[in-house]
């Protein structure tokens, strides 16, 4: 069965319905991108994805098992972490913190252990210098090791994005939501960003959902691409197929 | 993999930290630097500034955790210690009383940060858990017969039993409603105990002596020991809270919960955690000073010590376990001080004089409020990070110092 498979997703905030009655089947190991016009109810479908929005109606199954309108921290906890399309950081926290809170779920310290240590053979002493050691990792990774220890909020835009996407990656995900990976990137940041989509996918062995809207990257990236209009699913495919379907072709250029 | 290089003349290492740009940039060869830096780093400077020009990459993780991360804070803190050994054998038995009051109600700040400044909610009840504490621990000890110790933890879980109940509901409620609800809460602890006969009613309730063991605090220098140890213990175990898991939980709470969330953090738990934790501070600060004053009444735990408490935090700094610790002495020292401050030299006459003059002729404890709501003022005006931040200026300048 697939990695992630929704069926029938329905959505709708007061009268507005969002995605009417959206299916899609995500195979491991794959880079799967949703494209679509803005308002097409992509976010949303993340949303559901990782327990944000409770479906009016349909399925989320994650690894054989449904987390429909199951809370966020659940979803991740089965490890699904995703990036937001208007960055969410910890403003008030340094970079290595911010990514040491991906490694949350990994963690198991308490209160009294985390308050009494004395000196590193501590258990919870132990534990958040191993997990720093796997941040390290991360950062060198992104080549974000400048800025590890500046406070996220004073940090430049793009950066931000990378400190965002390493926090995702610290909770060792197996499925990565990236809603808008490149927005507000310049052509050759968005080119790197590329590349290390793909590098993320082999290194960390995790299957990616990328909500895009450069179209010459998903084209290049993507194993396979779905459209969606007003909420509605238009096609499922190849980047191939889904480049010459009228149906999209109609959506983003409109008729003619 | 093709990825964005730095192209700036400085070699990377020398980047690790932005704090130290302007140190970097005066001498851009680390080779020019490194003697200069070994000198720094031996008179006392921060050893970050050290290690990143040696280019030291490897890094020993246990250091970002550990309590004294610098040789200077190592000095310092050392020094401190040493300082709160002496300082009681030079001071009169009044001013050991007034560290001791100080000292408690670091206890209750600390705890009231962990849940205003480091999680992000507010609380106007906080009277109520030091209501707790003390009647838990002295009914206990006069009616139970529980030694000191039992007693005084007992007040703690007792309290962090009623914090993670209040949290129960505060969970659906965010700020203004907050400060509602809990308000309802410090109110109610208040009418409750001074209407129930077993707690003494109005009249209150003595205080037996603190005692561990044989060791009877009689003194004023006796129960100094006993109410610093608890203090020092209970900090300490804050500062390492907040550098460990949970501590980083509740700050990403109050940063994004949404985020938090999708880091995997149960925001309902650590809210309600977050609420039992400051409950559990606040019952051992109300519990010992019971025993520092020797006797409570219910009326003395009112929505003004509430809001004095959460005035100890802003003043000393939210988010912050220095601050907590100066806004409690601050705060507490000057509303002692300025209970009596009409006995004070020059001052005092020309004080009494105008407040029977404008005020009524009992009008001096006006002159508290103003000055203390004046402070507040100034500090949210101009210095929003409260005394922590006076205090982060001061380090910067000193760290800057021969540039
Ligand atoms: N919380 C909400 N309340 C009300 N309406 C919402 C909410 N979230 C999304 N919507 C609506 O649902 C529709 C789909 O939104 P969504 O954010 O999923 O679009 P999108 O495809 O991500 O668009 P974009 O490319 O602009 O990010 C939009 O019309 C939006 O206004
Ligand atoms: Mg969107």
């Amino acid at each position: 069965m697939a990695l992630l498979s929704i069926q029938n997703l329905w959505v709708s905030f007061g009268g507005l319905v969002a995605l009417h009655g959206v299916s899609m089947d995500v195979e491991e190991g794959r880079i799967f991108s949703i494209i679509g016009p803005n308002g097409a109810g992509k976010t949303t479908i993340f949303n559901c994805i990782s327990g944000i929005y409770k479906p009016t109606k349909g399925k989320v199954i994650f690894r054989d098992r449904e987390i429909t309108g199951k809370k966020s921290h659940y979803s991740a906890g089965m490890g699904i972490a995703r990036t937001f399309q208007n960055i969410e950081l910890f403003g008030h926290l340094t970079t290595i913190d911010n990514l040491l809170l991906g490694r949350h779920i990994h963690m198991k310290s308490g209160v009294f252990s985390g308050a009494f240590f004395f000196g590193k053979s501590f258990p919870a002493a132990r534990e958040e210098c191993h997990h720093r050691e796997v941040v390290e990792r991360i950062i060198e990774f992104l080549e974000i090791e400048a800025y590890r220890n500046s406070l996220v909020s004073s940090l430049p835009y793009g950066i931000r994005k990378l400190v965002e996407l390493g926090r995702a990656l610290a909770m060792e995900p197996t499925l990565l939501l990236l809603d808008e990976p490149t927005a507000g990137m310049n052509q050759e940041e968005k080119r790197d960003m590329m590349f290390w989509i793909r590098d993320i996918r082999d290194d960390f062995k995790v299957t990616i959902i990328m909500v895009e809207h450069d179209m010459n990257l998903v084209m290049d990236v993507s194993d396979e691409i779905m459209a969606l209009n007003f909420g509605v699913k238009l096609v499922q495919g190849t980047p191939e197929q889904v480049r010459n379907d009228p149906q999209v072709l109609e959506a983003y250029l409109g008729r003619d | 993999m093709t990825s964005r290089k730095n192209n700036s003349v400085i070699p990377h290492a020398l980047q690790v930290d932005q704090k130290n740009d302007l140190f970097i940039l005066f001498f851009r060869r680390r080779e020019a630097i490194l003697p200069i830096a070994n000198l720094l780093t031996w008179v006392g400077k921060d050893s970050e500034t050290y290690r990143c020009l040696t280019m030291d990459m490897k890094r020993d993780y246990y250091e970002d955790i550990q309590l004294c991360k610098t040789r200077t804070a190592l000095v310092l803190t050392i020094a401190l210690f040493c300082c709160l050994m002496i300082i009681p054998f030079l001071l009169g038995d009044y001013n050991i009383y007034i560290v001791n009051l100080i000292a408690i109600h670091a206890i209750v700040a600390i705890g009231l940060n962990i849940l205003v400044g480091y999680t992000g909610q507010i609380s106007l009840g906080h009277a109520g858990f030091f209501a707790i504490g003390a009647y838990t621990s002295v009914l206990l000890m006069v009616k139970g017969g529980v030694p000191f110790p039992v007693a005084l933890l007992a007040a703690g879980f007792v309290s962090a039993g009623f914090g993670f109940l209040l949290g129960l509901p505060s969970l659906r409620l965010e700020g203004p409603y907050l400060a509602i609800a809990t308000l309802g809460f410090g109110m109610a602890v208040t009418q409750i105990i001074s209407h129930w006969d077993f707690a003494g009613g109005h009249m209150g309730l003595a205080a037996p002596k603190m005692s561990i063991g044989p060791f009877v605090a009689d003194t004023g220098l006796e129960q100094y020991a006993i109410i610093m140890s608890v203090a020092a213990i209970m900090t300490i175990a804050a500062i390492n809270l907040m550098k460990t898991r949970v501590g980083r939980a509740l700050v990403a709470i109050r940063d994004s919960e949404i985020a938090a969330e999708a880091m995997g953090v149960n925001v309902l738990k650590y809210k309600t955690l977050a609420f039992a934790i400051s409950a559990f501070y606040t019952g051992v600060g109300g519990a010992l000073m019971a025993f520092a004053l020797a006797h409570i009444s219910a009326g003395s735990f009112n929505l003004i010590l509430s809001i004095t408490f959460l005035a100890m935090i802003i003043v000393g700094g939210l988010g912050s376990i220095m601050g907590s610790i100066l806004g409690a002495a601050l705060l507490t020292y000057l509303q002692i001080k300025l209970q009596v401050i009409q006995e004070a030299p020059i001052v005092g006459p020309i004080l009494l004089d105008i407040s029977k003059r404008f005020f009524t002729a009992e009008g001096l404890p006006n002159i508290q409020s103003i000055i203390i709501g004046g402070i507040m003022i100034g500090i949210v005006i101009f210095e929003p990070l409260g005394m922590r931040g006076i205090y982060l200026r001061f380090k910067r300048y000193w760290r800057m110092w021969p540039f």
